[in-house]
């Protein structure tokens, strides 16, 4: 799926630059852009590296299993398959409650984390686990109590109540998480995997 | 008020985990330095392994994007949209948000500037900014980070989060503001 849809977006962009008499666009944009892969990765090299240091502390505190163990009744609902205090809960429980208070710099690495406590436990398959697909429903859905970045932007432009759209947020979220976590469980039942 | 508590929230929490967890872990009798440069080890090799998964992804994204094919789409399912009664303007946000983090936000500052943020528009476009992620980028880093390449209907419940983000966003301002 992934891969006819990368091809897609290729395919399909370079015909209509193509007919638009600009093919100088694609030559830019893959300069650019290629240019914007390596620049994230090494954007992310300080957080990841000072936030994974962070958290190996408090894995080895026994923070990150007390917790997961907070987090039990949900998520062993959520994730049948992983085991309710192991440490990837801890770092699932972070990521999304990082992502909810709009820390997205400080989310990045704790989800990155879990993804790597989850690929273990799926053997290093290639394929994802269904424990990943859940997470990154979740994850996607992106449960926002704090929209911290447009609550900047509407700041900048002046708004009187900068704020009012934190309720709608939270609504509009919500809806995407409870769709996107049905959709899962109904496509694992279809693919025989419920 | 709830600025304020919101201002609280973004610069403190940081500073406070900073400080709880270490302290907490010495406390614990963790060797908080040297377990530190162990972890800090992983997160070095995980940010560099995500170099050509990104570079895949943003370069069909940006083809996509620049040559002008998004827009085309945009036009076609617009006319749509409108019959729904959701304002136009507001779709190239929605097609950017899945695709595009950098872009959506552009997307959406304009519209927020273009419009007003008391507006209709610039409160749907900010719902929609602050309500759901960037799918195509997160799947790309997540699933990067330990090489998986078949996703399964990981893509599918992404898109769909999307979507229901983005109806339920203008359900919900054009209920409340409307």
């Amino acid at each position: 799926m992934i891969n006819l849809i990368w091809l897609l977006l290729i395919v399909v962009g370079i015909l209509v630059a193509a007919f638009r008499g600009q093919p100088e666009i694609i030559t830019d944009t893959v300069l650019h852009a290629a240019n914007l892969g390596v620049k994230y990765s090494f954007d992310l090299i300080g957080l990841m590296t000072f936030w994974l240091g962070i958290m190996r502390l408090g894995e080895k505190a026994g923070l990150v299993n007390i917790l997961a163990k907070i987090i039990k009744p949900i998520t062993k609902v959520l994730f049948p398959s992983v085991p309710p205090d192991h440490p990837a809960m801890g770092a699932i429980l972070l990521n999304i409650s990082a992502n909810a208070l709009g820390l997205g710099n400080a989310a990045t690495p704790f989800g990155l984390k879990a993804m790597q406590e989850l690929h273990i436990l799926n053997n290093k398959s290639d394929e994802a686990s269904d424990a990943m697909i859940t997470f990154l429903a979740i994850n996607t859905s992106c449960i926002v109590i704090v929209p911290a970045t447009i609550i900047g932007v509407r700041v900048a432009a002046g708004s009187l109540n900068p704020t009012e759209i934190v309720g709608t947020t939270l609504f509009a979220t919500l809806v995407g998480m409870v769709l996107a976590l049905t959709a899962d469980k109904l496509f694992r039942v279809f693919t025989g995997k419920g | 008020m709830l600025e304020f508590f919101i201002n609280v929230i973004s610069k403190w929490t940081i500073p406070i985990l900073i400080f709880f967890i270490p302290v907490f872990a010495y406390f614990r009798g963790v060797k908080v330095y040297e377990e530190f440069i162990k972890g800090a080890e992983e997160g070095f090799k995980i940010a560099v392994n995500l170099i050509p998964y990104l570079v895949a992804m943003l370069v069909a994204i940006g083809i996509f994007r620049n040559s002008g094919a998004m827009n085309i789409v945009v036009q076609a399912i617009r006319p749509l949209l409108e019959l729904l009664g959701i304002p136009g303007e507001i779709l190239p946000l929605a097609i950017m948000r899945p695709l595009s983090g950098g872009g959506a936000l552009g997307i959406a500052t304009e519209l927020i500037n273009t419009y007003g943020p008391d507006s209709l528009i610039g409160r749907m476009a900010s719902t929609m900014q602050g309500s759901s992620d960037t799918t195509f980028f997160v799947l790309t880093v997540y699933f990067g980070s330990v090489g998986i390449s078949k996703y399964r209907h990981a893509l599918w419940v992404g898109l769909i989060a999307d979507f229901s983000s983005f109806f339920a966003a203008v359900y919900i301002v054009n209920k409340i503001f409307g």
